[in-house]
């Protein structure tokens, strides 16, 4: 038994603790701190399989901003949690059930099915083997050649995902006055700007008061 | 004993009947449910990265990538959903949303 074997078991057993605790603790907010611990110990199995990028980015992006978000939203919202609670056990049976199923049978083919211990001493990408280079930079390389479309679709999903997200909370104030952008963006010049046409010399029509005014000063 | 790709299929496995577990619990709570989601996709991608590392391909990890992008999107539109659900009902109990009779 080597140190990576040790530690896969240390990791592994966080890990499922961390899950356990996910989905069996009273207060949400601590369903979220185990949940982050959960994806902690994750990302290090992932990095025992040398995926060193996507390790970084669980952590970076899963932790760093959707554990966040959701902590936001279970401290924003002020959930009974008798009425939640109620009945917890109840199912526990069935849920034991259908779980166990699903280790033992799982564990019976995968556990014997793929006794694969080596893995092999060069990757490939789409057939081609990738010459002795970062995880990263293996990725990159692969993403921005051959998947340059679907990482554009991400991008796109990402866009709409942001996009849901900001209309479906966004609240209309009544009492709040506001310009309405789109009648701002639509407004023609004609209806800002009235064009008077004048003359470039005025008639002498005041004259008679710059006389008047003349003589008051004289007087 | 040294590690094999079935090991880390296992946790896999173990890990998503967790949060199937979870679900069959936590069916009230609408906020529980969507930790129990990601709890799965965490497995999936656990498995796609292993066959990436002991099968030698890196396109797993691509995959891997595209799943976490997808996820963090989904993540996003239905806590924005919960809000919303929150300011209506004044509680997030899934028992309670039944408005759209069908």
């Amino acid at each position: 038994m080597d140190v990576k074997t040790g530690l896969f078991y240390v990791f592994a057993t966080v890990l499922l603790l961390a899950a356990f605790r996910v989905i069996t603790a009273r207060n949400p907010v601590h369903s979220v701190l185990f949940l982050v611990l959960a994806f902690f110990q994750a990302s290090m199995i992932w990095m025992l399989l040398e995926a060193e990028f996507l390790a970084i980015a669980l952590v970076l992006v899963y932790v760093g901003a959707v554990m966040v978000l959701f902590l936001f939203v279970v401290m924003m919202l002020d959930i009974n949690l008798d009425g939640v609670r109620q009945g917890f056990w109840n199912q526990f049976p069935m849920a034991a059930v259908v779980g166990l199923v699903i280790v033992v049978e799982m564990s019976a083919v995968l556990l014997v099915g793929f006794p694969i211990s080596q893995a092999p001493a060069v990757m490939t990408g789409l057939g081609q083997t990738i010459v002795e280079t970062s995880n990263t930079k293996a990725l990159g390389v692969l993403m921005y050649t051959h998947y340059l479309y679907p990482f554009e679709v991400a991008a796109a999903i990402l866009l709409v995902g942001m996009i849901a997200a900001i209309a479906l909370t966004l609240r209309h104030r009544k009492h709040v006055k506001a310009v309405s952008p789109a009648e701002q963006v639509r407004v023609k010049w004609a209806e800002r700007l009235t064009v008077v046409k004048l003359d470039a010399t005025q008639p002498a029509a005041s004259a008679p008061a710059a006389q008047a005014t003349l003589e008051e000063k004289k007087a | 004993m040294t590690l094999t790709l079935g090991h880390f299929l296992s946790l896999g496995a173990v890990l998503f009947a967790l949060s199937v577990i979870g679900i069959f619990l936590n069916r009230k709570n609408l906020i529980v449910l969507l930790m129990a989601i990601e709890l799965m996709l965490l497995a999936v991608n656990t498995n796609f990265v292993a066959f990436s590392y002991y099968l030698g391909d890196l396109n797993g990890q691509i995959f891997v990538f595209f799943i976490l992008t997808v996820a963090a999107a989904e993540a996003a539109i239905g806590l924005a959903i919960l809000v919303l659900l929150f300011r209506l009902k004044s509680n997030i109990n899934v028992d309670e949303l039944d408005s759209l009779k069908g």
